[in-house]
């Protein structure tokens, strides 16, 4: 049996010497910003919880890298990194975990609770886990029916494969063959309960089997394989290939979040995968390939910290929202709120009559036609049996003899109204089922 | 009627084969729609080659083709949160519930995702999420559920709950042209029970306003869907009896008309609210709390509530009967009332 190549084997080919920087790039700046927000969360700075992605940064930046600007992501709290790549500003995720007012939520919502429908083409997650998946499948069909030739991508960890919706989502997403990558970041920890107690398979991506879509299993910690796999989904699925599931194997390197010390996580565990660290996986492969030495490896990090630094003050600055905005937006108010209009990027008429009209891919006698295969009238629910519209329609013959309502401004016959009488009329009705 | 509509009974049309059913009215509202506006959809089970299970979507697929009329797995969360992410891109979706009750499955997309969105992130989902609903027809527990006032207690949504085939109608269509995610409840009872001559004009109704099916002094019945109908029946033998109740028709209940209601108040000074909801929880809750708040001083009497049961739905006609509030039950509280 052949060795399997090594890492850096691995991530030889394939990308320009710009795409291997800003893979490091995104990746340090997706720890630098981490790490500050710690700083901040000890210093009582951040209003909430604080949740981590180290040694996960690599999942982030190499799939959300793979996406076009036209494309749209939902990022879950571990996907900070995903975010920095699409162009959000540093600040934003600050001042979103600090409750500030000039964040993309202006204090309404916490950590990567943020979206931008207009121009980034993020959508928020919530809390509830798997929730985005039939929302995202939904991005990338009204994507596809507009013509805009998107791809939508989510992420799930291996906790949130196991929700009802996490199914739902995904097979819709296959019956539709929706231009839909999903990455499902395996960390090994739903909270404190290890995968083997959630899922009774070895890989997670095996769930693909079951909505009839292809999958990979991707080093989680390999940035170059991450963008290489994530690139791979996102053009086929574009090509209409349908939906594509990712399973990133990765570790949890912190708690669930920082009140968490995870102390049920094993020490061997947490050793050899601090042993994995992608970005110092990643920094070795560069040096050796001399993609990098340490002296643009400061530049980086010299330019990094003064962004940082810059970006932090900022939200720092940054006020409280004024108490009364609790009170504002829950509703869209119109026209001055939001203008909702499509961007068609094909011809409109192709989905207006006649040219949207179509014969049915197959047919049943009667269906569809108001008539049961009898010719009679198609039956259909309760109180719409047969008998009951046969009662109905003679009701409607009898109807001068029918007390006539008023109802506003237009007359109504009320053929069966809910008196005892009605009921007792019903009550018969319903023998006829 | 516009141009290029086919002219059979499977795709809609309007205002020129008489008086329309409450089904017919509906049907019609998304067919306009759907033509008006290529950015409206219709999503849900069943909806597409069978026209959905009340057939208020047949002809929809014949018309408008697949990627307008999509049939869906049996997914509710899917549903809705497909719907979600569709009008994220300007689309406007009408999701069919098959049965309203189904509605209880895709509680947390509707609720957390979709009534959350404008107010947390600025992402106005304009939805309509439409179904049969109610009871006295014998559906059993889980086909004639009222399941509006989940729905009520969720900021972010708009709920509708007509009783006329006129204002289901101008209330669909408002409902699909609104930014916001609306809840529209369509009681089944009244499907094919119920007849109006429709305007042939495109016209909408605007949400949030009640209307007064009846005018009267003594006292003031509030009500909606099937039992507006049932209220108006009661109502009827009460002038018999020398007592002339006011029927308003409240259509939307969030948000409510505080205005129509506490006018009315003003007049006759006495309110009995009319649901078949059930009672604890209900609507005439929320109404005796505004009262008490805006109206105090305009009471001569307590507010009355005639709800169904606080029980599931049962399905003996017997047992349906008995759960279910009807004219005999609002007459006698209406004149129990009357009497402060």
């Amino acid at each position: 049996m052949n060795r399997p190549p090594s890492v850096g084997e691995r991530m030889k080919k394939g990308l320009t010497r710009q795409q291997y920087l800003d893979l490091y790039h995104y990746m340090r700046l997706n720890r630098a910003v981490e790490d500050t927000m710690v700083k901040l969360f000890r210093q009582n700075k951040i209003v909430g919880g604080l949740y981590s992605s180290l040694g996960q940064e690599a999942i982030s930046v190499g799939s959300a890298y793979a996406l076009e600007k036209k494309d749209w992501l939902a990022p879950m709290i571990r996907n900070i990194g995903a975010l920095l790549v699409k162009g959000v500003p540093p600040r934003d995720i600050f001042m979103q975990h600090m409750a500030k007012y000039d964040s993309p939520t202006k204090g309404k919502d916490g950590t990567s609770h943020f979206g931008d429908l207009d121009n980034l083409h993020i959508v928020s997650p919530i809390s509830m886990l798997g929730d985005l998946i039939p929302v995202m499948a939904g991005v990338a069909i009204a994507g596809r029916y507009l013509g805009q030739k998107i791809v939508a991508m989510t992420w799930i960890g291996d906790g949130g494969s196991s929700t009802g919706v996490f199914h739902e989502g995904l097979n819709f997403a296959a019956t539709q063959k929706a231009p839909f990558v999903l990455i499902l970041e395996n960390n090994l920890w739903a909270y404190s309960t290890p995968v083997r107690r959630q899922v009774p398979l070895e890989n997670l991506a095996d769930r693909a089997k079951a909505y009839g879509i292809h999958s990979y299993i991707v080093d989680g910690n390999d940035v170059v394989a991450m963008y290489k796999t994530a690139k791979e989904a996102v053009d086929r699925a574009r090509a209409g290939e349908g939906p594509i599931l990712i399973e990133a194997k990765t570790f949890r390197r912190l708690g669930h979040a920082q009140h968490d010390p995870a102390e049920y996580v094993p020490k061997e565990m947490r050793a050899y995968w601090e042993a994995r660290d992608p970005i110092l996986l990643y920094e070795k492969f560069l040096m050796s390939e001399k993609l990098l030495d340490a002296k643009s490896k400061k530049e980086m990090e010299g330019k990094i910290d003064a962004l940082l630094q810059k970006e932090r003050e900022f939200a720092e600055n940054s006020p409280m929202p004024p108490a009364e905005f609790a009170a504002e937006g829950v509703y869209c108010t119109g026209d001055d709120c939001h203008k909702i209009q499509p961007k068609w990027e094909r011809d409109k008429r192709e989905v207006m009559p006649p040219k949207s009209s179509v014969s049915a891919v197959w047919t049943v006698e009667g269906f569809g036609a108001g008539k049961g295969s009898s010719g009679g009238i198609a039956p259909i629910h309760f109180g719409d049996t047969a008998g009951a519209q046969e009662k109905a329609e003679n009701e409607d013959k009898l109807a001068p003899k029918s007390p006539v309502k008023t109802v506003g401004k237009k007359s109504a016959k009320v053929a069966s109204a809910r008196g005892a009488g009605a009921l007792r009329r019903r009550s018969k009705a319903s023998g006829d089922k | 009627m516009a141009s290029g509509k086919p002219n059979s009974n499977a795709a809609g049309g309007n205002g020129s084969g008489g008086p329309v059913t409450f089904l017919e009215a509906i049907k019609q509202a998304m067919f306009e729609e759907m033509e008006r506006d290529p950015a409206v959809v219709v999503i849900g089970e069943d909806v597409g080659v069978y026209g959905g299970a009340f057939k208020t979507s047949e002809g929809l697929l014949e018309r408008f083709g697949w990627e307008r009329v999509i049939d869906t797995p049996i997914s509710e969360s899917a549903i809705i949160g497909a719907a979600c992410g569709m009008s994220y891109l300007g689309l406007r979706p009408i999701c069919e519930m098959q049965f309203i009750d189904f509605i209880a499955c895709c509680f947390n997309q509707l609720t957390n995702f979709v009534a959350k969105g404008h107010y947390l992130w600025n992402a106005p989902a304009p939805i309509v999420v439409r179904g049969p609903s109610g009871g006295g027809v014998h559906g059993g527990p889980f086909h004639s559920a009222n399941p509006e006032m989940y729905f009520v207690h969720t900021p972010g949504l708009k709920v509708i709950y007509p009783s006329t085939p006129y204002d289901a109608k101008g209330l669909l269509k408002a409902a699909v042209r609104d930014n916001n995610p609306v809840l529209f409840f369509e009681h089944k009872f009244l499907y094919r029970r119920i007849k109006e001559e429709l305007p042939a004009e495109d016209y909408t109704l605007p949400i949030g306003k009640a209307a007064v099916r009846r005018e009267g002094r003594h006292l003031t019945i509030l009500s909606y869907a099937a039992m507006m109908h049932t209220s108006l029946e009661a109502a009827e033998a009460l002038a018999k009896e020398g007592i002339e109740a006011e029927v308003i028709d409240l259509r939307t209940l969030l948000p409510l008309d505080e205005e129509t209601i506490l006018q009315s108040v003003k007049k006759t000074n006495k309110v009995l609210v009319v649901h078949e909801d059930t009672k604890t929880g209900g609507i005439a809750g929320e109404i005796a709390a505004l009262l008490c708040e805006k109206a105090f001083g305009d009471l001569d009497g307590p507010l009355m509530r005639v709800t169904s049961l606080d029980t599931p739905v049962p399905y003996a006609p017997t047992l349906e009967d008995y759960f279910l509030p009807n004219a005999q039950k609002v007459f006698a509280a209406a004149k129990e009332l009357a009497r402060y």
